[in-house]
């Protein structure tokens, strides 16, 4: 099997509503593992899930999944499911005739044999989720699929979601739950007017925002004097010391150089370390870094 | 010859079984949601009126056969084919396809492993089975009730003469008419948003063909429903228009001839269908 058979890849897509951009020269090559697509309202993310389900075709380029295209849905369709935003569903269907086998991993079992229109909104929106797993498919595109669910539910899909992920399927996943994405994804597409900021591995991307400082957490015993060797070294931006008095937060241009260095310091001055956390390499703070603006309240 | 014996090559190994087990359960499940649905109920209403006046209007004395014969074929040419079957196919047809993208449903179709050329061919079989039934019916029941009030005269032409070759008749042009704009209305809907101004004008096409040249009037479904119609109304005044001026054309030709031009109809939507992209927000 050719590494493209194993990918999703877009070569060079653009897609054009008109006048209107939609996403401009992608070029991206996802593996399995779920991935997270990040980006305000407009940035493009839906576009790319419709491009990669052939709901819209690209105006340029092409997009396989895994080496297959919409072209031939028979085969296609046997390896991909769509979860879309749209909540509206056949007229009359219920929720047992539009899936039969996903309604139990879905939690929705009881209210399986009810009409779909009357279904609460986190309901419909587990249903469309089942819809999209009941052929078992290899690649799953979920648009917004935490959206509407309360707490309970968000929870359950979120780790149906990993347990897809772990199983090696490739699962694509926006949502504008930035804090849930970041614990589930894998890796990241980042996203702003319809062009690819970034890609790839969430602290890999994060290493390669070289105007944006590390940030780390260091929870210890004595944080002033770890402070004051710090701040002997070019690569220490900052020093912050917690207002507890047992840790500091520090900026540095050089991660690697800064653990070696605390390690030094540690062991020289038998320092107690209660925990050493990376506090600025999640999604939402990528997102600032490279987006800009405020991730709450947004759809990203 | 390597082309001829690949194309039989690849004709051989299609999936026939699946594509046929898939073209049915989309058949039955679209003949089922249009037949029940509650914006069906006018075409009921359309196709079944002439029935329901006549069975209020009862016998009518003294009228001979041959002014029942006329009767009918009046109704069937003027009423059935110029306005109910042609309006019936209009609402019935174009919903189809403009249906799913009003209500935002059309994804589920283009999302399941179903080429989406079975979509186009059983959504028109669908809506030909709807529209065929519905309007055969309502024929059926014109012509019942008509020859019934002729009484034993009525019941002798259409048991022991040609009535019963006639009523056939009838019935054939009406499931032709059916497929006839089922096919144009379905591609229609795929190729233009609002298909109302289109309809208009192939309802002009079709009402003044006669007026075109013999060529375009070949073009025309109602040149070919018009020859097979078993009782011709007579031209006279402004009746003259909706009459066929040309070189009559015979049923062995009209009926593949008709075949033919919805055949050409249906593999443009099926090429259609392949470009439509799904933007509800568009539409």
């Amino acid at each position: 099997m050719t590494m493209e058979n194993n990918q999703i890849v877009f070569e060079d897509v653009s897609k054009f509503y008109g006048e209107v951009l939609g996403v401009n020269r992608v070029n991206l090559a996802l593996p399995s593992g779920i991935t997270s697509l990040v980006g305000p309202n407009g940035s493009g993310k839906t576009t790319l899930m419709n491009l990669i389900t052939g709901l819209i075709k690209p105006t340029q380029g092409r997009v396989r999944v895994l080496g297959l295209t919409p072209n031939h849905p028979e085969q296609f369709f046997r390896r991909v499911g769509y979860c879309t935003q749209f909540d509206s569903f056949p007229k009359g269907i219920t929720g047992q005739k539009l899936t039969k086998e996903a309604i139990d991993r879905v939690n929705m079992g009881e209210a399986s044999s009810r009409r779909i229109a009357a279904y609460s909104k986190g309901m419909r929106q587990r249903i469309r989720l089942a819809q999209a797993i009941a052929h078992h498919p290899t690649v799953l595109v979920l648009d917004e699929p935490l959206n509407g669910l309360d707490p309970m539910a968000r929870a359950e899909s979120i780790a149906l979601f990993q347990a897809l992920g772990q199983d090696g399927m490739h699962l694509i996943i926006s949502s504008h739950v930035l804090h849930e994405v970041d614990k589930i994804s894998d890796q990241v597409v980042l996203m702003s007017y319809g062009y690819v900021v970034a890609e790839g591995e969430i602290h890999g991307v994060r290493s390669e925002v070289k105007e944006h400082p590390m940030q780390i957490l260091v929870r210890c015993t004595r944080p002033n004097l770890v402070a004051s060797r710090l701040f002997c070294q070019d690569h220490v931006v900052e020093a912050k010391l917690q207002v507890d008095g047992k840790g500091l937060l520090v900026r540095t241009q050089n991660a690697d150089q800064f653990y070696l260095l605390l390690n030094r310091i540690v062991l020289e001055n038998e320092i107690a370390v209660e925990a050493v956390a990376p506090a600025d390499d999640d999604v939402n703070s990528l997102y600032q870094y490279l987006i800009g603006g405020s991730s709450s309240g947004g759809t990203v | 010859m390597s082309l001829l014996s690949s194309s039989r090559t690849s004709f051989q190994e299609a999936p026939w079984q699946l594509w046929t087990a898939q073209l049915t359960a989309f058949v039955q499940s679209e003949v089922k949601r249009i037949f029940l649905k509650r914006r069906s109920v006018w075409i009921y209403l359309v196709a079944f009126a002439p029935v329901a006046i006549l069975m209020l209007k009862g016998p009518t004395n003294g009228r001979d056969l041959e002014a029942t014969t006329k009767q009918m074929a009046w109704l069937f040419q003027v009423y059935y084919l110029h306005v109910a079957i042609f309006i019936g196919c209009l609402g019935v047809f174009t919903w189809l396809f403009r249906g799913e993208i009003v209500e935002k449903t059309l994804h589920y179709h283009f999302l399941a492993p179903m080429r989406r050329e079975f979509l186009v061919l059983g959504k028109f079989l669908a809506g030909m089975v709807t529209t065929s039934v519905i309007f055969a019916l309502g024929v059926f029941g014109t012509f019942s009730l008509l020859y019934a009030h002729d009484g034993a005269i009525g019941r002798a032409f259409v048991l022991n003469g040609p009535g019963l070759g006639h009523l056939a008749a009838y019935l054939g042009v009406t499931v032709l008419a059916c497929i006839g704009y089922g096919s144009i209305f379905i591609a229609l809907s795929l190729l233009i948003r609002n298909p109302i101004l289109p309809a208009i004008f192939v309802l002009v096409w079709e009402n003044f063909h006669s007026v075109l040249p013999a060529l375009l009037q070949k073009f025309s479904i109602m040149f070919y429903l018009k020859q097979l119609s078993p009782v011709s109304v007579p031209a006279e005044g402004f009746w003259a228009l909706f009459s066929v001026g040309s070189e009559p054309v015979p049923p062995w030709l009209a009926v593949p001839g008709l075949l033919a031009l919805c055949a050409a109809i249906l593999v443009f939507a099926c090429f259609r269908i392949r470009k439509v992209e799904i933007s509800y927000l568009a539409d």
